[in-house]
C-alpha cells in the first residue's frame, strides 16, 4: 500500500494566471507541509499553462505537476476527475486542498467519493493535530450558524477551502521548485456532457470580490428602484453593490450580485447593510469584511449583532443623508 | 416522452428560524430543535422538486421522492406529494441517523437501485443543515451516471439534459446523456406552493418505507456507523463587540451623524 505523503493543492487558472484563490491555498498548505515536515505539492490541470506552474513555486509549492490537454480547455466534471484520479493514485498525497469555487464544488466531491472517501466543504480552519498528524477541518454549518470540527478516516484527507479564509505567502521569485508533467491518455468518449455555451453576466464597474466598500441592499429595499440610492452611495465610496438573497430571488437585481453562503464572499474594509435583516446565510459572505454598519427599521435585527456601527431608522430617510453627508466629506 | 424521476429531499430544522433561537449541546454534539419551530424539507430540494415538476409539466413522468432520516414528520416529507409528486419512499430508521456525506449518498444510491428504472435524478445543492454539498455528485459516482451541479434550468430534448449550471458571475449550458443526475440552485426560482388537491390527494397516499435490509444494508454501513469523516465538535463560535447605535432626533440627521461617525474612526 503506498505510503501517503505531501500537501496537494488543486491549482486555478484565469486564463494561463494562478487565480487568487490557488495563491491562499499555497499559503494555507505551506503552513501544513511545514508542520507535517512533508512537501507541497500544487496540481495545475488546463489546456495552456504558461507561465503558472513556475508561479506556483514562486508561492510556495516545492512541486507542480501539469496536466495540459486540449480537451482540458473547459472544466468538466468527468475529464477532470478522471486527471486528478490518476494524479491522486500516482502521487498519493496525505492532504488535498481545494477552492470553493465553482470547480471546487463539483470536483472535490465527485472525485472524492471516487477514490472511497469524502471532502470537507468550505473550510475556514484548517490545522494539523500534532499527535495524529491528522488534518482538523473546521467549516461553518447549520447555515452559518454553527461551526464543526471533523477529521477524516481515510486517505487522502480531502478539503475545500472557502475563499479569502487563508492568505498568500510573500511571493518569491528566488524559491526553487520541481515541475513535473503528468502523462495523460485522455479519452472523448468518457466525457458525458458538452460544453454548449458559456455566458457571462458580469455587472459593470469594481467586481464585489475587489471593492473595498461595499453597500448591500436586503428585501427592506422593496424593489429593484430602490438599489438606485445605493448605487449612489456606493459610488461616492468608490465601492460596489451587493445583495442579500431576496432581492435577488424576487429579480429585483441580477444573482451574480447575491453575498453569502451560496454567492459571493466579500471582504471590504466597510460593508453597509441597508434593509438587511442579517440571517447567518448572508452574513457568511460578509463576516469577513473589516466594518459593518447596519441601517434597519427593527432594533432587533440580527444584522446588528454583527455591525460595529448601526442606525435603528427607515432606510429611505437615512440613507440619502448619509449618502449627501459621505460625499461631502469625501470632497474637503 | 414522459420521464422517470426521482428526487431526494431532506427534512432539516428550519433554516428561516431566528439564529436567537439556536442552541447546541455540546455533550451530544447535536443542535437542541428550538421549540415550537417544525421542520422543513430543505429549501434547495424543495427547487429541485419544482425542476423535476416543471419537467412533468411539459413532458408527463412520475416523480419519486426520497427522504432519509429518523422520525420524519409526515406533514413535512409529504410536503413534495403535495406539490405534485406522485410516490415517496422514507429510508427511515435509527440506524440511518448521524450519517456523513458519505454514509447518506450510500444508503440513497441503493434504495435508488432497488426502484431500478430512472431518467433523471434531482438533489439539492447543499442542505441547510451541514451546507456540505456532497451527496448527489457521491449518488452520481456510486451509481457510474453523470451529474450536473448547481442548476438554474432543466431542459430534456432527444434523450438528453440541456442544462443552465451557474458559475462564477454568469453559467454555462451543459449537455448531458440520461440517465443523470442534477443538483439545483435557487436561481432555478421559487419552488411552486401546494394545491388544495395536491394535499388532498398526498394525505390519501402511503409512503413507502424501508429498513437498512430492504436496500441490502447491514446497520454498520449506514448513518453514524457507516461514517468515513468523524464529527470532532459542534460549536458556536464566540461573538465579541458590541454595536454602536448611532442616535439622533431624525433618522435623517442618525444618517448625516453615522458618516460624521465613520470619518472619526476613520474608516471613510
Amino acid at each position: 500500500m503506498a505510503e501517503y505523503k505531501g500537501v496537494m493543492v488543486y491549482g486555478e487558472l484565469v486564463e494561463d494566471r494562478l487565480s487568487s484563490i490557488t495563491t491562499e491555498l499555497l499559503g494555507c498548505g505551506r503552513r501544513l507541509a511545514d508542520e507535517l515536515k512533508e512537501e507541497l505539492l500544487c496540481i495545475l490541470v488546463s489546456d495552456k499553462l504558461g507561465e503558472a506552474p513556475k508561479k506556483a513555486i514562486v508561492f510556495g509549492a516545492d512541486k507542480v505537476y501539469t496536466a495540459e490537454d486540449s480537451l482540458l480547455k473547459e472544466y468538466q466534471t468527468d475529464s477532470y476527475v478522471d486527471v486528478m484520479e490518476k494524479a491522486v493514485k500516482a502521487i498519493s498525497p496525505r492532504i488535498l486542498l481545494f477552492g470553493q469555487t465553482s470547480i471546487g464544488r463539483d470536483l472535490a466531491p465527485r472525485l472524492a467519493f471516487r477514490l472511497g472517501t469524502i471532502s470537507s466543504m468550505d473550510c475556514i480552519e484548517l490545522s494539523i493535530d500534532p499527535g495524529t498528524k491528522g488534518l482538523q477541518q473546521t467549516k461553518p454549518v447549520y447555515g452559518g450558524n454553527a461551526r464543526a470540527t471533523f477529521t477524516s478516516e481515510t486517505f487522502p484527507q480531502i478539503a475545500t477551502v472557502r475563499q479569502k479564509a487563508m492568505s498568500p505567502l510573500a511571493p518569491d521569485e528566488s524559491r526553487k521548485g520541481e515541475i513535473a508533467p503528468i502523462k495523460l491518455e485522455m479519452d472523448p468518449a468518457k466525457i458525458r456532457t458538452k460544453v454548449l455555451e458559456t455566458v457571462k453576466e458580469e455587472v459593470a464597474g469594481i467586481k464585489l470580490e475587489d471593492a473595498q466598500a461595499i453597500v448591500t441592499g436586503g428585501r427592506g429595499i422593496g424593489g429593484p428602484d430602490g438599489f438606485k440610492q445605493l448605487e449612489e452611495l456606493a459610488k461616492a465610496l468608490k465601492g460596489a453593490v451587493g445583495a442579500s438573497r431576496p432581492p435577488c430571488d424576487n429579480k429585483w437585481v441580477p444573482d451574480t450580485m447575491q453575498v453569502g453562503l451560496t454567492g459571493k464572499i466579500v471582504t471590504p474594509e466597510l460593508y453597509i447593510a441597508v434593509g438587511v435583516s442579517g440571517a447567518s446565510q448572508h452574513l457568511a459572505g460578509c463576516s469577513g469584511a473589516k466594518n459593518i454598519v447596519a441601517i434597519n427599521k427593527d432594533p432587533e435585527a440580527n444584522i446588528f449583532k454583527e455591525a460595529r456601527f448601526g442606525v435603528v431608522g427607515d432606510w429611505k430617510q437615512v440613507l440619502p443623508a448619509l449618502t449627501e453627508k459621505v460625499k461631502e466629506l469625501l470632497a474637503g | 416522452m414522459p420521464l422517470n424521476m426521482i428526487v431526494c429531499c431532506k427534512q432539516v430544522l428550519d433554516p428561516e428560524a431566528p439564529p436567537a433561537s439556536f442552541k447546541i449541546d455540546p455533550s451530544a454534539n447535536k443542535v437542541i430543535p428550538p421549540p415550537g419551530v417544525p421542520p422543513v424539507i430543505s429549501p434547495f430540494d424543495e427547487q429541485a422538486i419544482e425542476a423535476a415538476l416543471r419537467i412533468k409539466d411539459q413532458q408527463g413522468g412520475k416523480i419519486t421522492v426520497l427522504s432519509l432520516g429518523n422520525n420524519l414528520l409526515r406533514d413535512v416529507v409529504k410536503k413534495p406529494l403535495s406539490m405534485g409528486s406522485d410516490e415517496l419512499i422514507l429510508l427511515e430508521d435509527e440506524a440511518f441517523e448521524g450519517g456523513d456525506s458519505w454514509s447518506i449518498a450510500y444508503a440513497l444510491a441503493m434504495a435508488i437501485k432497488k426502484i431500478g428504472e430512472y431518467d433523471l435524478i434531482f438533489c439539492g445543492r447543499q442542505a441547510a443543515d451541514w451546507d456540505a454539498g456532497q451527496v448527489g455528485s457521491g449518488i452520481a459516482e456510486i451509481l457510474g451516471i453523470p451529474s450536473v451541479t448547481v442548476a438554474k434550468k432543466v431542459e430534456i430534448a432527444d434523450g438528453k439534459a440541456k442544462v443552465e449550471r451557474v458559475i462564477t458571475d454568469g453559467y454555462q449550458v451543459i449537455e448531458v446523456t440520461l440517465p443523470a443526475l442534477i443538483t439545483v440552485s435557487n436561481e432555478l426560482g421559487e419552488a411552486r406552493y401546494a394545491t388544495l388537491k395536491g394535499i388532498m390527494a398526498a394525505a390519501k397516499k402511503q409512503p413507502t418505507v424501508w429498513k437498512p435490509a430492504d436496500i441490502g444494508l447491514e446497520p454498520a454501513q449506514v448513518g453514524a456507523a457507516g461514517r468515513r469523516t468523524k464529527l470532532l465538535k459542534l460549536f458556536q463560535p464566540v461573538k465579541e463587540g458590541k454595536c454602536e447605535i448611532v442616535e439622533a432626533d431624525t433618522p435623517a440627521e442618525a444618517g448625516a451623524k453615522l458618516a460624521a461617525r465613520l470619518r472619526e474612526v476613520k474608516i471613510i
